[in-house]
Protein backbone atom coordinates (compact mmCIF):
# COMPACT_ATOMS: atom_id res chain seq x y z
CA UNK A 1 0.00 0.00 0.00
CA UNK A 2 2.31 2.39 0.91
CA UNK A 3 4.86 2.09 -2.24
CA UNK A 4 1.85 2.93 -4.74
CA UNK A 5 2.14 6.18 -3.52
CA UNK A 6 4.56 7.46 -3.29
CA UNK A 7 5.66 11.33 -2.67
CA UNK A 8 5.23 13.25 -6.12
CA UNK A 9 8.87 13.12 -6.93
CA UNK A 10 10.67 15.82 -8.75
CA UNK A 11 12.02 13.20 -11.22
CA UNK A 12 8.55 11.50 -11.31
CA UNK A 13 6.99 14.75 -12.15
CA UNK A 14 9.45 16.28 -14.91
CA UNK A 15 9.38 13.13 -16.26
CA UNK A 16 5.98 13.51 -17.04
CA UNK A 17 5.24 12.83 -21.24
CA UNK A 18 4.17 15.41 -23.58
CA UNK A 19 0.29 15.82 -23.79
CA UNK A 20 0.11 13.67 -27.00
CA UNK A 21 -2.80 13.22 -29.51
CA UNK A 22 -2.84 9.60 -29.58
CA UNK A 23 -2.72 9.38 -25.97
CA UNK A 24 -6.61 10.32 -26.05
CA UNK A 25 -7.24 8.59 -29.25
CA UNK A 26 -6.04 5.36 -27.60
CA UNK A 27 -8.72 6.27 -24.23
CA UNK A 28 -11.35 6.53 -26.49
CA UNK A 29 -10.51 3.16 -28.02
CA UNK A 30 -10.29 1.68 -24.29
CA UNK A 31 -13.90 3.70 -23.99
CA UNK A 32 -15.33 2.82 -27.02
CA UNK A 33 -14.65 -1.07 -26.78
CA UNK A 34 -15.04 -1.23 -23.21
CA UNK A 35 -19.34 -0.84 -23.47
CA UNK A 36 -21.31 -3.41 -24.67
CA UNK A 37 -23.72 -1.63 -26.55
CA UNK A 38 -20.72 -1.02 -28.87
CA UNK A 39 -20.91 -4.53 -29.13
CA UNK A 40 -24.47 -4.94 -29.72
CA UNK A 41 -24.65 -2.31 -32.35
CA UNK A 42 -21.91 -2.85 -34.37
CA UNK A 43 -23.41 -6.51 -34.24
CA UNK A 44 -26.90 -5.16 -35.33
CA UNK A 45 -25.02 -3.09 -38.18
CA UNK A 46 -23.09 -5.95 -40.23
CA UNK A 47 -25.64 -8.88 -39.53
CA UNK A 48 -28.49 -6.83 -40.85
CA UNK A 49 -26.44 -5.73 -43.89
CA UNK A 50 -25.41 -9.16 -44.80
CA UNK A 51 -28.72 -10.78 -43.79
CA UNK A 52 -30.72 -8.44 -46.02
CA UNK A 53 -28.83 -8.10 -48.79
CA UNK A 54 -28.73 -12.06 -48.75
CA UNK A 55 -32.56 -12.25 -48.90
CA UNK A 56 -33.28 -9.88 -51.43
CA UNK A 57 -30.56 -11.89 -53.61
CA UNK A 58 -32.04 -14.69 -52.73
CA UNK A 59 -35.95 -13.81 -53.52
CA UNK A 60 -34.70 -12.72 -57.12
CA UNK A 61 -33.10 -15.68 -57.37
CA UNK A 62 -35.94 -17.51 -56.87
CA UNK A 63 -38.04 -15.67 -59.40
CA UNK A 64 -35.90 -14.99 -61.76
CA UNK A 65 -37.00 -17.99 -64.03
CA UNK A 66 -40.32 -15.77 -64.32
CA UNK A 67 -39.36 -12.45 -64.74
CA UNK A 68 -39.82 -10.83 -68.20
CA UNK A 69 -37.03 -9.75 -70.71
CA UNK A 70 -38.17 -6.75 -69.77
CA UNK A 71 -37.41 -6.88 -66.21
CA UNK A 72 -34.98 -8.61 -66.74
CA UNK A 73 -33.28 -5.59 -68.58
CA UNK A 74 -33.83 -3.24 -66.65
CA UNK A 75 -32.93 -5.59 -63.26
CA UNK A 76 -30.11 -4.07 -61.01
CA UNK A 77 -28.62 -6.28 -58.93
CA UNK A 78 -26.66 -3.81 -56.86
CA UNK A 79 -30.50 -2.98 -55.32
CA UNK A 80 -30.26 -5.90 -53.97
CA UNK A 81 -26.94 -5.32 -51.93
CA UNK A 82 -28.19 -2.17 -50.09
CA UNK A 83 -32.10 -3.32 -49.52
CA UNK A 84 -33.76 -0.02 -47.94
CA UNK A 85 -35.29 -1.97 -45.39
CA UNK A 86 -32.16 -3.48 -44.10
CA UNK A 87 -29.93 -0.62 -43.99
CA UNK A 88 -32.16 1.47 -42.08
CA UNK A 89 -30.73 -0.90 -39.30
CA UNK A 90 -27.45 -0.06 -40.19
CA UNK A 91 -28.63 3.60 -39.83
CA UNK A 92 -30.31 3.39 -36.69
CA UNK A 93 -27.69 1.24 -34.96
CA UNK A 94 -24.36 3.60 -36.54
CA UNK A 95 -26.78 6.66 -34.88
CA UNK A 96 -27.02 5.65 -31.86
CA UNK A 97 -23.76 4.26 -31.60
CA UNK A 98 -22.07 7.79 -32.24
CA UNK A 99 -25.11 9.61 -29.43
CA UNK A 100 -24.78 7.14 -26.74
CA UNK A 101 -21.14 8.30 -27.30
CA UNK A 102 -20.98 11.37 -25.73
CA UNK A 103 -24.46 11.58 -24.58
CA UNK A 104 -24.21 8.79 -21.86
CA UNK A 105 -20.74 10.66 -21.10
CA UNK A 106 -22.64 13.24 -20.06
CA UNK A 107 -25.64 11.46 -18.61
CA UNK A 108 -23.33 9.43 -16.57
CA UNK A 109 -21.06 12.36 -14.76
CA UNK A 110 -18.35 10.48 -16.33
CA UNK A 111 -17.54 13.58 -18.36
CA UNK A 112 -16.47 15.55 -15.33
CA UNK A 113 -14.30 12.69 -14.56
CA UNK A 114 -13.08 13.14 -18.74
CA UNK A 115 -12.31 16.88 -18.24
CA UNK A 116 -10.87 16.92 -15.06
CA UNK A 117 -8.10 14.26 -16.67
CA UNK A 118 -7.85 16.33 -19.46
CA UNK A 119 -8.60 20.16 -19.17
CA UNK A 120 -8.17 20.17 -23.50
CA UNK A 121 -11.99 19.51 -24.18
CA UNK A 122 -11.88 20.27 -27.67
CA UNK A 123 -9.04 17.67 -28.06
CA UNK A 124 -11.25 15.28 -26.27
CA UNK A 125 -13.98 15.94 -28.68
CA UNK A 126 -12.01 15.99 -31.74
CA UNK A 127 -10.61 12.43 -30.51
CA UNK A 128 -14.01 11.21 -30.02
CA UNK A 129 -14.72 11.92 -33.62
CA UNK A 130 -11.50 10.34 -35.02
CA UNK A 131 -11.90 6.98 -33.04
CA UNK A 132 -15.64 6.63 -33.85
CA UNK A 133 -15.26 7.95 -37.18
CA UNK A 134 -12.58 5.44 -38.07
CA UNK A 135 -13.94 2.26 -36.47
CA UNK A 136 -17.47 3.21 -38.08
CA UNK A 137 -15.71 3.69 -41.76
CA UNK A 138 -13.76 0.15 -40.95
CA UNK A 139 -17.40 -1.93 -39.82
CA UNK A 140 -19.24 -0.01 -42.80
CA UNK A 141 -16.52 -1.31 -45.04
CA UNK A 142 -16.75 -4.52 -44.01
CA UNK A 143 -20.75 -4.62 -43.98
CA UNK A 144 -20.95 -3.03 -46.96
CA UNK A 145 -18.66 -4.89 -48.89
CA UNK A 146 -19.32 -8.10 -47.46
CA UNK A 147 -23.71 -7.39 -48.49
CA UNK A 148 -22.54 -6.82 -51.94
CA UNK A 149 -20.15 -9.78 -52.62
CA UNK A 150 -22.89 -11.93 -51.03
CA UNK A 151 -25.78 -10.60 -52.81
CA UNK A 152 -23.87 -10.74 -55.95
CA UNK A 153 -22.73 -14.16 -55.36
CA UNK A 154 -26.10 -15.30 -55.01
CA UNK A 155 -26.70 -14.13 -58.17
CA UNK A 156 -24.29 -15.17 -60.36
CA UNK A 157 -26.06 -18.01 -59.80
CA UNK A 158 -28.75 -17.14 -62.54
CA UNK A 159 -25.68 -14.96 -64.34
CA UNK A 160 -27.33 -11.58 -62.90
CA UNK A 161 -24.49 -10.89 -60.21
CA UNK A 162 -22.54 -7.37 -60.92
CA UNK A 163 -19.54 -6.99 -60.85
CA UNK A 164 -17.52 -4.19 -58.94
CA UNK A 165 -16.37 -2.38 -61.85
CA UNK A 166 -19.43 -2.81 -63.25
CA UNK A 167 -20.95 1.22 -63.50
CA UNK A 168 -22.02 2.53 -60.84
CA UNK A 169 -21.37 -0.24 -58.23
CA UNK A 170 -18.04 1.21 -56.71
CA UNK A 171 -20.12 4.37 -55.88
CA UNK A 172 -22.79 1.99 -54.35
CA UNK A 173 -20.15 0.02 -52.31
CA UNK A 174 -18.77 3.42 -51.09
CA UNK A 175 -21.69 4.93 -50.37
CA UNK A 176 -23.23 2.39 -48.49
CA UNK A 177 -19.53 2.32 -46.11
CA UNK A 178 -19.93 5.84 -45.33
CA UNK A 179 -23.03 5.93 -44.94
CA UNK A 180 -22.18 4.36 -41.53
CA UNK A 181 -19.90 7.19 -40.22
CA UNK A 182 -21.73 9.52 -41.45
CA UNK A 183 -24.70 8.28 -39.31
CA UNK A 184 -22.46 7.95 -36.44
CA UNK A 185 -21.32 11.45 -36.47
CA UNK A 186 -24.68 13.13 -36.83
CA UNK A 187 -25.88 10.81 -33.62
CA UNK A 188 -22.25 12.20 -32.32
CA UNK A 189 -23.23 16.18 -32.57
CA UNK A 190 -27.24 15.52 -31.21
CA UNK A 191 -25.23 13.89 -28.49
CA UNK A 192 -23.58 16.45 -27.86
CA UNK A 193 -26.42 18.64 -28.12
CA UNK A 194 -28.45 17.06 -26.19
CA UNK A 195 -26.49 15.70 -23.81
CA UNK A 196 -28.99 12.77 -22.30
CA UNK A 197 -28.79 9.45 -23.40
CA UNK A 198 -32.41 8.06 -24.24
CA UNK A 199 -33.62 11.50 -26.10
CA UNK A 200 -30.41 11.76 -27.75
CA UNK A 201 -30.91 7.98 -29.84
CA UNK A 202 -34.38 9.29 -30.41
CA UNK A 203 -33.58 12.62 -31.79
CA UNK A 204 -30.81 10.77 -33.89
CA UNK A 205 -33.62 8.53 -35.20
CA UNK A 206 -36.15 10.93 -36.39
CA UNK A 207 -33.35 13.10 -38.01
CA UNK A 208 -31.71 10.24 -39.75
CA UNK A 209 -35.00 7.94 -40.32
CA UNK A 210 -38.38 10.26 -39.89
CA UNK A 211 -37.37 13.51 -41.37
CA UNK A 212 -36.79 12.37 -44.82
CA UNK A 213 -40.72 10.83 -44.37
CA UNK A 214 -41.76 14.64 -43.68
CA UNK A 215 -40.17 15.89 -47.10
CA UNK A 216 -41.47 14.45 -50.49
CA UNK A 217 -39.85 15.40 -53.30
CA UNK A 218 -42.51 16.18 -54.97
CA UNK A 219 -42.20 20.04 -54.83
CA UNK A 220 -39.02 22.06 -55.34
CA UNK A 221 -38.46 23.36 -51.35
CA UNK A 222 -39.04 19.99 -49.74
CA UNK A 223 -37.26 17.93 -52.34
CA UNK A 224 -34.17 20.52 -51.18
CA UNK A 225 -34.51 19.59 -47.71
CA UNK A 226 -35.09 15.86 -48.32
CA UNK A 227 -31.84 15.35 -50.69
CA UNK A 228 -29.63 17.64 -47.62
CA UNK A 229 -30.42 14.73 -45.66
CA UNK A 230 -27.83 11.84 -45.53
CA UNK A 231 -30.46 8.73 -45.94
CA UNK A 232 -32.08 9.87 -49.19
CA UNK A 233 -28.34 11.52 -50.20
CA UNK A 234 -27.32 7.92 -49.58
CA UNK A 235 -30.55 5.88 -51.40
CA UNK A 236 -29.45 8.14 -54.48
CA UNK A 237 -25.72 7.32 -54.46
CA UNK A 238 -26.48 3.52 -54.31
CA UNK A 239 -29.15 3.86 -57.23
CA UNK A 240 -27.70 2.09 -60.21
CA UNK A 241 -30.97 2.46 -62.98
CA UNK A 242 -33.42 5.48 -62.09
CA UNK A 243 -36.86 4.05 -61.46
CA UNK A 244 -38.88 5.15 -64.98
CA UNK A 245 -41.24 7.61 -65.09
CA UNK A 246 -40.22 9.19 -61.91
CA UNK A 247 -42.20 12.72 -61.15
CA UNK A 248 -40.11 14.24 -57.90
CA UNK A 249 -36.79 16.14 -57.90
CA UNK A 250 -33.82 13.92 -58.34
CA UNK A 251 -30.49 15.19 -56.37
CA UNK A 252 -27.03 14.84 -58.37
CA UNK A 253 -24.53 12.62 -57.18
CA UNK A 254 -22.16 15.35 -56.76
CA UNK A 255 -24.82 17.04 -54.24
CA UNK A 256 -25.29 13.64 -52.08
CA UNK A 257 -21.59 13.07 -51.58
CA UNK A 258 -21.33 16.80 -50.59
CA UNK A 259 -24.53 16.31 -48.39
CA UNK A 260 -22.22 13.25 -46.91
CA UNK A 261 -19.25 15.83 -46.32
CA UNK A 262 -21.56 18.36 -44.95
CA UNK A 263 -22.96 16.32 -42.29
CA UNK A 264 -20.11 14.91 -40.97
CA UNK A 265 -18.40 18.40 -41.21
CA UNK A 266 -21.09 20.01 -39.61
CA UNK A 267 -21.96 17.20 -36.88
CA UNK A 268 -17.88 17.25 -36.15
CA UNK A 269 -18.13 21.09 -35.35
CA UNK A 270 -20.90 20.75 -33.41
CA UNK A 271 -19.25 18.30 -31.42
CA UNK A 272 -16.30 20.53 -30.94
CA UNK A 273 -18.38 23.58 -29.87
CA UNK A 274 -20.90 22.17 -27.62
CA UNK A 275 -18.51 20.33 -26.22
CA UNK A 276 -15.75 23.34 -25.49
CA UNK A 277 -18.32 25.56 -24.42
CA UNK A 278 -20.81 23.95 -22.56
CA UNK A 279 -20.02 23.10 -18.32
CA UNK A 280 -20.62 19.51 -17.66
CA UNK B 1 -0.16 14.97 14.15
CA UNK B 2 2.66 16.47 12.80
CA UNK B 3 1.25 19.64 11.34
CA UNK B 4 2.60 21.18 8.32
CA UNK B 5 5.81 18.57 8.19
CA UNK B 6 6.78 17.49 5.04
CA UNK B 7 8.50 13.62 5.51
CA UNK B 8 12.02 14.77 3.70
CA UNK B 9 10.59 16.56 0.54
CA UNK B 10 10.95 20.13 1.47
CA UNK B 11 8.27 21.78 -1.49
CA UNK B 12 10.65 22.60 -4.56
CA UNK B 13 11.39 25.33 -6.01
CA UNK B 14 8.73 27.10 -8.23
CA UNK B 15 6.05 24.30 -7.66
CA UNK B 16 3.84 26.23 -4.64
CA UNK B 17 1.01 23.36 -4.73
CA UNK B 18 -1.01 25.74 -3.82
CA UNK B 19 -5.05 26.38 -4.69
CA UNK B 20 -5.44 30.09 -4.83
CA UNK B 21 -9.15 31.75 -5.02
CA UNK B 22 -8.86 35.47 -5.13
CA UNK B 23 -12.74 36.88 -5.44
CA UNK B 24 -14.47 34.27 -6.80
CA UNK B 25 -17.72 34.18 -8.12
CA UNK B 26 -20.07 31.93 -9.55
CA UNK B 27 -23.57 32.97 -10.23
CA UNK B 28 -25.89 31.14 -11.95
CA UNK B 29 -28.84 33.17 -13.20
CA UNK B 30 -30.08 35.45 -10.18
CA UNK B 31 -28.79 32.72 -8.00
CA UNK B 32 -25.13 33.09 -6.50
CA UNK B 33 -23.11 30.30 -5.90
CA UNK B 34 -20.16 31.35 -4.62
CA UNK B 35 -19.40 34.71 -3.34
CA UNK B 36 -16.29 36.82 -3.68
CA UNK B 37 -13.99 33.41 -1.63
CA UNK B 38 -10.55 34.82 -1.45
CA UNK B 39 -8.80 31.69 -0.31
CA UNK B 40 -5.28 30.23 -0.05
CA UNK B 41 -5.13 26.17 0.56
CA UNK B 42 -1.89 25.21 1.26
CA UNK B 43 0.54 22.32 1.27
CA UNK B 44 1.21 19.92 3.63
CA UNK B 45 -2.28 19.96 5.14
CA UNK B 46 -5.80 18.01 5.23
CA UNK B 47 -7.93 21.27 4.80
CA UNK B 48 -11.49 20.67 5.64
CA UNK B 49 -13.87 22.61 3.56
CA UNK B 50 -17.00 22.60 5.44
CA UNK B 51 -20.17 24.23 4.66
CA UNK B 52 -24.21 23.07 5.14
CA UNK B 53 -25.94 21.72 2.04
CA UNK B 54 -26.01 24.10 -0.71
CA UNK B 55 -22.97 26.65 0.63
CA UNK B 56 -21.15 26.03 -2.39
CA UNK B 57 -18.42 23.64 -1.96
CA UNK B 58 -19.06 21.34 -4.75
CA UNK B 59 -19.25 24.47 -7.27
CA UNK B 60 -16.13 25.67 -5.65
CA UNK B 61 -14.26 22.54 -6.47
CA UNK B 62 -15.55 22.45 -9.89
CA UNK B 63 -14.51 26.21 -10.67
CA UNK B 64 -10.99 24.77 -9.24
CA UNK B 65 -11.18 22.19 -11.58
CA UNK B 66 -12.44 24.51 -14.76
CA UNK B 67 -15.37 22.20 -14.93
CA UNK B 68 -17.35 25.54 -14.93
CA UNK B 69 -16.33 29.10 -15.40
CA UNK B 70 -15.93 31.89 -12.59
CA UNK B 71 -18.49 34.82 -13.41
CA UNK B 72 -15.41 36.68 -11.80
CA UNK B 73 -12.29 36.83 -9.83
CA UNK B 74 -9.66 33.74 -10.17
CA UNK B 75 -8.93 30.32 -9.17
CA UNK B 76 -4.93 28.49 -9.94
CA UNK B 77 -3.41 25.85 -9.05
CA UNK B 78 0.49 26.08 -9.03
CA UNK B 79 0.36 29.25 -10.16
CA UNK B 80 -2.01 28.11 -13.50
CA UNK B 81 -5.58 27.99 -14.29
CA UNK B 82 -6.12 24.28 -14.22
CA UNK B 83 -8.57 24.91 -17.87
CA UNK B 84 -5.11 25.89 -19.25
CA UNK B 85 -2.84 22.28 -18.73
CA UNK B 86 -3.24 20.37 -21.47
CA UNK B 87 -3.88 17.18 -19.26
CA UNK B 88 -4.58 17.50 -15.48
CA UNK B 89 -3.83 13.78 -13.64
CA UNK B 90 -0.77 14.69 -12.69
CA UNK B 91 -1.47 17.91 -10.98
CA UNK B 92 -4.68 17.55 -9.59
CA UNK B 93 -6.58 14.38 -8.73
CA UNK B 94 -9.76 14.73 -8.46
CA UNK B 95 -13.21 12.50 -6.61
CA UNK B 96 -15.75 15.09 -6.89
CA UNK B 97 -18.97 12.52 -6.99
CA UNK B 98 -18.72 8.61 -6.84
CA UNK B 99 -20.86 8.64 -9.67
CA UNK B 100 -18.98 10.22 -11.83
CA UNK B 101 -18.17 6.95 -14.09
CA UNK B 102 -20.06 5.27 -16.81
CA UNK B 103 -21.56 2.27 -15.29
CA UNK B 104 -21.21 0.62 -18.33
CA UNK B 105 -17.48 -0.36 -17.61
CA UNK B 106 -15.60 -2.42 -15.66
CA UNK B 107 -13.10 -0.90 -12.65
CA UNK B 108 -10.25 -1.49 -14.91
CA UNK B 109 -11.15 0.10 -18.41
CA UNK B 110 -12.40 2.93 -16.61
CA UNK B 111 -9.06 3.97 -14.67
CA UNK B 112 -7.15 2.24 -18.13
CA UNK B 113 -8.87 4.65 -20.15
CA UNK B 114 -8.21 7.51 -18.01
CA UNK B 115 -4.44 6.46 -17.05
CA UNK B 116 -3.80 6.36 -21.06
CA UNK B 117 -5.60 10.00 -22.04
CA UNK B 118 -2.65 11.00 -19.69
CA UNK B 119 0.41 9.08 -20.60
CA UNK B 120 0.42 7.16 -17.48
CA UNK B 121 1.06 3.36 -17.52
CA UNK B 122 -1.81 0.97 -17.22
CA UNK B 123 -0.04 -1.31 -14.47
CA UNK B 124 -0.34 2.40 -12.15
CA UNK B 125 -4.44 1.61 -12.83
CA UNK B 126 -3.51 -1.44 -11.20
CA UNK B 127 -1.49 -0.41 -8.76
CA UNK B 128 -4.22 1.87 -7.58
CA UNK B 129 -6.84 -0.16 -7.68
CA UNK B 130 -5.09 -2.89 -5.25
CA UNK B 131 -4.04 0.65 -3.08
CA UNK B 132 -7.87 0.92 -2.58
CA UNK B 133 -9.10 -2.90 -2.03
CA UNK B 134 -10.99 -3.11 -5.38
CA UNK B 135 -8.32 -5.58 -7.03
CA UNK B 136 -11.04 -8.08 -6.75
CA UNK B 137 -13.63 -6.55 -8.61
CA UNK B 138 -11.08 -4.61 -10.95
CA UNK B 139 -12.89 -6.24 -13.61
CA UNK B 140 -16.43 -6.33 -12.84
CA UNK B 141 -18.80 -3.07 -13.64
CA UNK B 142 -19.20 -0.08 -12.00
CA UNK B 143 -22.98 -0.20 -12.26
CA UNK B 144 -22.63 -3.43 -10.37
CA UNK B 145 -20.59 -1.16 -7.56
CA UNK B 146 -22.11 -0.16 -3.92
CA UNK B 147 -21.74 3.63 -2.90
CA UNK B 148 -18.64 2.55 -1.13
CA UNK B 149 -17.04 0.52 -3.75
CA UNK B 150 -17.51 3.92 -5.94
CA UNK B 151 -16.17 6.00 -3.76
CA UNK B 152 -12.92 3.83 -3.58
CA UNK B 153 -12.96 3.93 -7.30
CA UNK B 154 -13.38 7.76 -7.35
CA UNK B 155 -10.67 8.10 -4.89
CA UNK B 156 -8.47 5.32 -6.97
CA UNK B 157 -8.93 7.62 -9.90
CA UNK B 158 -7.83 10.76 -7.95
CA UNK B 159 -4.61 9.00 -7.24
CA UNK B 160 -3.58 7.26 -10.80
CA UNK B 161 -1.41 10.89 -11.77
CA UNK B 162 0.10 10.67 -8.48
CA UNK B 163 -0.60 14.46 -8.08
CA UNK B 164 0.60 17.43 -5.73
CA UNK B 165 -2.80 18.66 -5.35
CA UNK B 166 -6.07 16.36 -4.64
CA UNK B 167 -9.50 17.53 -3.97
CA UNK B 168 -12.01 15.45 -2.36
CA UNK B 169 -16.14 16.06 -2.61
CA UNK B 170 -17.94 14.60 0.44
CA UNK B 171 -15.57 11.54 0.29
CA UNK B 172 -16.96 9.72 3.49
CA UNK B 173 -20.46 9.28 1.94
CA UNK B 174 -20.85 5.64 1.48
CA UNK B 175 -18.20 4.32 3.43
CA UNK B 176 -18.12 2.06 6.36
CA UNK B 177 -16.34 2.94 9.41
CA UNK B 178 -13.70 0.97 7.83
CA UNK B 179 -13.22 2.94 4.89
CA UNK B 180 -13.95 5.80 7.04
CA UNK B 181 -10.75 4.97 9.04
CA UNK B 182 -8.34 4.39 5.84
CA UNK B 183 -9.75 7.46 3.77
CA UNK B 184 -8.60 9.41 6.63
CA UNK B 185 -5.24 8.11 7.52
CA UNK B 186 -4.37 8.39 3.42
CA UNK B 187 -5.55 11.64 3.62
CA UNK B 188 -2.95 12.30 6.69
CA UNK B 189 -0.43 10.16 4.98
CA UNK B 190 -1.03 12.67 1.62
CA UNK B 191 -0.76 15.46 3.71
CA UNK B 192 2.62 14.06 5.59
CA UNK B 193 4.06 14.29 1.51
CA UNK B 194 3.63 17.03 1.37
CA UNK B 195 0.69 17.46 -0.61
CA UNK B 196 -2.16 19.45 -0.66
CA UNK B 197 -5.23 17.76 0.36
CA UNK B 198 -8.72 19.88 0.26
CA UNK B 199 -12.13 17.37 1.59
CA UNK B 200 -15.01 18.42 1.44
CA UNK B 201 -17.94 17.69 3.88
CA UNK B 202 -21.33 19.02 5.53
CA UNK B 203 -20.41 17.36 8.88
CA UNK B 204 -17.91 18.86 11.33
CA UNK B 205 -18.19 15.26 13.25
CA UNK B 206 -16.09 13.77 9.81
CA UNK B 207 -13.47 16.35 9.54
CA UNK B 208 -12.59 16.98 13.43
CA UNK B 209 -10.96 13.85 13.02
CA UNK B 210 -9.63 14.51 9.95
CA UNK B 211 -8.97 17.75 9.19
CA UNK B 212 -6.43 19.79 10.59
CA UNK B 213 -7.41 23.15 8.92
CA UNK B 214 -10.81 24.79 8.23
CA UNK B 215 -12.04 26.61 5.88
CA UNK B 216 -16.34 27.25 6.50
CA UNK B 217 -18.57 28.74 3.62
CA UNK B 218 -22.16 29.29 3.99
CA UNK B 219 -24.37 30.64 0.94
CA UNK B 220 -20.88 31.17 -1.28
CA UNK B 221 -19.16 33.02 1.28
CA UNK B 222 -16.22 32.39 3.31
CA UNK B 223 -17.28 32.37 6.95
CA UNK B 224 -13.83 30.98 8.66
CA UNK B 225 -10.38 30.47 7.58
CA UNK B 226 -8.10 28.92 10.59
CA UNK B 227 -6.73 25.93 12.08
CA UNK B 228 -8.68 22.92 13.45
CA UNK B 229 -6.85 23.76 17.07
CA UNK B 230 -7.89 28.06 16.73
CA UNK B 231 -11.39 26.94 16.04
CA UNK B 232 -11.33 24.37 19.02
CA UNK B 233 -10.16 27.54 21.37
CA UNK B 234 -12.26 29.70 19.72
CA UNK B 235 -15.17 27.44 21.19
CA UNK B 236 -13.44 27.13 24.04
CA UNK B 237 -15.42 25.35 27.34
CA UNK B 238 -18.87 26.01 27.91
CA UNK B 239 -19.55 25.09 31.63
CA UNK B 240 -19.71 23.09 34.32
CA UNK B 241 -22.60 20.92 35.89
CA UNK B 242 -22.69 20.87 39.64
CA UNK B 243 -24.93 18.76 41.37
CA UNK B 244 -25.75 19.38 45.28
CA UNK B 245 -27.69 18.95 48.05
CA UNK B 246 -28.07 22.60 49.28
CA UNK B 247 -27.40 24.59 45.79
CA UNK B 248 -28.74 27.59 47.41
CA UNK B 249 -25.31 27.88 49.80
CA UNK B 250 -23.58 26.33 46.92
CA UNK B 251 -25.03 29.06 44.36
CA UNK B 252 -24.60 31.97 47.00
CA UNK B 253 -20.32 30.81 47.50
CA UNK B 254 -19.70 30.82 43.91
CA UNK B 255 -21.48 33.93 43.07
CA UNK B 256 -19.24 35.71 45.53
CA UNK B 257 -16.48 34.28 43.43
CA UNK B 258 -17.45 35.81 40.30
CA UNK B 259 -18.81 32.46 39.19
CA UNK B 260 -22.25 33.05 36.81
CA UNK B 261 -24.63 30.46 38.05
CA UNK B 262 -28.18 29.27 36.59
CA UNK B 263 -30.04 26.24 37.18
CA UNK B 264 -29.79 23.40 34.44
CA UNK B 265 -31.89 20.19 34.26
CA UNK B 266 -33.39 18.13 37.90
CA UNK B 267 -32.10 20.00 40.24
CA UNK B 268 -28.85 20.69 38.91
CA UNK B 269 -26.61 23.87 38.48
CA UNK B 270 -24.72 25.27 35.65
CA UNK B 271 -21.62 27.45 36.63
CA UNK B 272 -19.94 29.43 34.21
CA UNK B 273 -16.92 31.50 34.71
CA UNK B 274 -15.23 29.66 36.80
CA UNK B 275 -12.99 25.78 36.12
CA UNK B 276 -14.50 22.80 37.55
CA UNK B 277 -11.30 22.67 40.34
CA UNK B 278 -12.27 25.82 41.55
CA UNK B 279 -15.74 25.23 42.40
CA UNK B 280 -14.85 21.96 44.03
CA UNK B 281 -12.01 23.97 46.03
CA UNK B 282 -15.01 26.31 46.95
CA UNK B 283 -17.17 23.58 47.59
CA UNK B 284 -14.73 21.67 49.81
CA UNK B 285 -14.08 25.17 52.02
CA UNK B 286 -17.95 25.97 52.54
CA UNK B 287 -18.37 22.29 53.48
CA UNK B 288 -20.80 22.33 50.86
CA UNK B 289 -21.68 18.27 49.77
CA UNK B 290 -20.84 17.90 45.92
CA UNK B 291 -22.30 14.68 43.73
CA UNK B 292 -21.10 15.36 40.41
CA UNK B 293 -18.93 18.00 39.09
CA UNK B 294 -18.83 17.34 35.52
CA UNK B 295 -17.31 20.30 33.11
CA UNK B 296 -18.26 20.16 29.32
CA UNK B 297 -17.01 21.84 26.14
CA UNK B 298 -19.36 22.62 22.94
CA UNK B 299 -18.22 20.71 20.58
CA UNK B 300 -16.85 21.45 17.45
CA UNK B 301 -20.69 20.24 15.39
CA UNK B 302 -22.60 22.74 17.75
CA UNK B 303 -20.05 25.79 17.32
CA UNK B 304 -19.79 24.50 13.57
CA UNK B 305 -23.92 24.80 13.43
CA UNK B 306 -23.81 28.32 15.46
CA UNK B 307 -21.45 29.33 12.79
CA UNK B 308 -23.64 28.42 9.95
CA UNK B 309 -26.72 29.08 11.53
CA UNK B 310 -27.69 32.10 9.57
CA UNK B 311 -26.44 30.90 6.37
CA UNK B 312 -28.18 27.41 6.27
CA UNK B 313 -30.50 27.40 3.14
CA UNK B 314 -32.38 24.55 3.50
CA UNK B 315 -33.08 24.37 7.51
CA UNK B 316 -35.74 21.66 8.43
CA UNK B 317 -39.03 22.80 10.01
CA UNK B 318 -38.61 26.12 8.39
CA UNK B 319 -36.14 29.34 9.18
CA UNK B 320 -34.87 29.93 12.57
Amino acid sequence: MSTATRPARTAHRTAAPPARFRDLLAAEWIKLWSLRSTYGSLAVITVSALLFSARAALADHRNWPDYSAERRAFFAPVGDAFPEEGWLFVVLAAGSVGAVMIASEYASGQIRTTFAAVPARRSVAAAKVVVLAAVMTAVGALASGGAFWLSQAILADRHAGASIADPGALRAVVASALLVPVCALAGLGIGALVRHTAPAIVTTTAVLLLLPLAFDTRHRWTAAVNHALPVPAWERLVEIVPFPNYDGWVATIPTSWTVFAGWSLTATLATLIALHHRDP
Amino acid sequence: MSLGTTTGRPPRGSVNRMIELRDLTKRYGRTTAVDRLTLTVRPGHVTGFLGPNGAGKSTTLRLVLGLHRPTSGTVTVDGTPFADRPRGLRHVGALLDAGDAHGGRSALAHLSALARSNGIPRARAVAVLREVGLADVARRRIGAFSLGMRQRLGIAAALLGDPPVLLFDEPFNGLDPEGVRWVRALFRRLAAEGRTVLVSSHLMSEMEQTADHLVVIGRGELIADESLAGFAARVGPAGVTVRTPDPAALTTVLRAEGGAVRAGADGSLVVGGLAAARIGDLACAGGIPLHELAPHTVSLEEAFMDLTADRVDYPAGGRR
